[in-house]
Formats: C-alpha cells, structure tokens, sequence
C-alpha cells in the first residue's frame, strides 16, 4: 500500500462467517476499520466476496479473552486420557450431517 | 473502429455501459494503491462489479470487447462525472456517492422496462448499486464529520463533481426516443428525489449542502474531458497494439 500507515490507527475487528444456514460462525480473521460498521462492510468484502457466507459478525479484537498458553497443560491435557468423553461408542446415521 | 449507434436502444445500452466501463477502470486504478488493505479491496470489489454490469451492457449492444477496446473517445456516451480522476480517496467517494445514488435510482425504475434484457439486468444490478450506495454514503459521513483535515477534502471532492450532476439528469432527442418507446425511464422524474437523498448524507456528514455550479454537458454526445483520453489509452493499449492476443 502506497498510504501512509494512518490504516494503523484503525482498531482491529476479529471476523465471524456463517457458511450457511444451520452451522456455527466461524473465525475466518481480522479486518481493520474505524468503527464497527465499517468492520462488517470491509469483512463483507473481504472474506465473502466468493460467497463464502450467509452472515457475518465483528468483534473488536480488544474483547476477545484469550486462555494463557502458559496454562495449557492444566487447562486441557487432564482431558487427554478421558477418551470416554468423546461420542465414539454409537454410530452416527448418515442423515445427520455437521458432526 | 466500432461503429456509432443511432438507434434509441443501442444508444441507451451504450451510455449505461460505458458510464460502468469508464467508472470501473477508474476505480481498478487504485488497484495497490488504497489509503488501506480493506479499502484497497474494497474498491476492487466496486470496480469488479462494475466492469460486470459493462460486460453485460456492452455485450447487448454488440460486441462488447470492439466496444471496450476498440472503440474511439468520441464515440464513448458516459457521462462526464464517472471519467474524473480518481483525485484523493475523499473526491473517489463523492464521485462514487453522486454516481451510485443516480443509478441506484435509476435502475430501481429500470425493472419496469418495457426491454427483457433490461428488467432482468436492472434486477441483477440493483442489489450490487444499493451496495456501492450506501458503502459510499457511510464513507462521505465518516469524512465529512471525521477530522478537519478530513471534512475539507470532502467538501473539495464534493465540489470538484458537482458541477456534472445535472448531465445526468438531460434528457436528448435520443434519450427521449428511449424513453417514449418505454424502454428507459425518464430521470427528470427522481432528480428531487435525488437532491433530497444528497442533502440527507450531507447533513449528517456535518457537509454544507451544494452550491450549484455551471452545469458541465456533452459526454452523453462524445464531448468529452480531457481525462477520458488518457483512461482509455491505458485500458485499450494491450488489445490495440496486439490484436490478436488471447489469454
């Protein structure tokens, strides 16, 4: 870009897409923009310009709560050995789709 | 050289065509060049899908790639508006704003078209239009009400484009043969609208409302700046100079 960097001022929205309808928003990335309005237009165009979408969400990056990966192991290696957790002692009909 | 058209109908697809062509590649130009990533791609995505509403147009009135590439500045019926360069990103919106509304407008009243081709191009185009409309809008109030640096090119942007608002609104012989056949709608019809629409965005961007200037007329006729030349010499250049190149 040939600007001058003011685009650095902007705050950074962490983008949301619904592929369609029935499944979850997923995050696909971050856009900059200076409000929240601008963030869904500038999502819009880009990361669903080929139809990727059917919704979309921004959220400001500040507001996202991230676990600290220092904490990793106590957070999530306790589930490691508990694979009786996991659905995998039934079978799944094949009408059921997005598992 | 492609040939003139006389006929109301041919006239028309041409004028729309071109005014999507011309506006198109003037947009693209920022192409690498936008004040930000997402804006950058953000005014490709204008530019893509009005080289597409060109393609459609130009296509119904002949050979669309001769009409586009081959084709001389004086036989080009845009309008003067959308060949201005592109200036700041502030006079790229207020030409985008002033445009956009027109033809949003426009093509709202186009679906009632007595041409086939028409109603289901207006169809197609209005959802994009109502999108560059209203992206341009959000984009006049944010500058205009943003910082001091930021309202004063606005303003100057506005200025620069105003003056050739009323060419879209002339209505010529031919413009009125294709609206008498019921195959355009008449534009006179939406200019209060138009105007009101204007003042709306530019009070709420904080923008002192438009003094009229001289009016600036005749791309409609080929009459045109001298900025066209210079556009259409950097888009025609490859297919000139190697005809038979394809890709």
């Amino acid at each position: 870009m040939s600007g001058d960097g003011k685009s650095g001022d902007w705050p950074l929205w962490e983008v949301f897409v619904r592929a369609k309808g029935g499944l979850s928003h997923r995050h696909v990335g971050s856009v900059h923009a200076p409000d929240a309005e601008l963030a869904l237009r500038h999502a819009r165009d880009t990361y669903t310009r080929r139809l990727e979408g059917v919704s979309l969400w921004v959220v400001p990056s500040t507001e996202i709560v991230a676990s600290d990966p220092d904490e990793a192991g106590q957070l999530f290696e306790p589930a490691e050995s508990k694979i009786y957790r996991h659905p995998t002692f039934y079978d799944i009909p094949d009408e059921v789709k997005h598992i | 050289m492609a040939t003139v058209a006389v006929d109301p109908r041919t006239d028309y697809l041409l004028r729309l065509g071109d005014d999507a062509l011309v506006l198109g590649q003037r947009l693209s130009e920022w192409c690498g060049h936008g004040p930000a990533l997402e804006v950058d791609i953000s005014l490709a995505n204008l530019a893509l899908d009005l080289v597409g509403q060109a393609t459609l147009l130009l296509g119904e009135a002949g050979d669309g790639d001769k009409l586009a590439f081959h084709r001389d500045v004086l036989d080009f019926k845009n309008c003067l508006l959308v060949e201005q360069p592109n200036g700041d990103f502030a006079q790229t919106i207020a030409r985008h704003l002033l445009y956009t509304t027109w033809q949003h407008m426009l093509l709202q009243r186009l679906n009632q078209s007595s041409d086939r081709f028409l109603v289901e191009f207006a169809t197609k185009a209005v959802k994009e239009v109502a999108y560059h409309r209203e992206l341009a809008a959000e984009w006049t109030i944010r500058l205009g009400d943003g910082t001091e640096e930021s309202a004063r090119r606005m303003a100057e942007g506005l200025d620069w484009c105003w003056r050739f608002v009323p060419e879209m609104f002339e209505v010529d012989e031919l413009q009125q043969a294709a609206i008498d056949a019921g195959i355009a709608p008449d534009p006179r019809a939406f200019e209060d609208e138009y105007r009101s629409a204007i003042a709306g965005v530019l009070g709420e961007a904080q923008l002192a409302v438009l003094a009229d200037q001289r009016a600036i007329l005749g791309g409609r006729r080929g009459h045109h700046s001298e900025h066209l030349g210079h556009l259409l010499a950097v888009m025609q250049f490859l297919p000139r100079t190697y005809p038979d190149a394809t890709w």
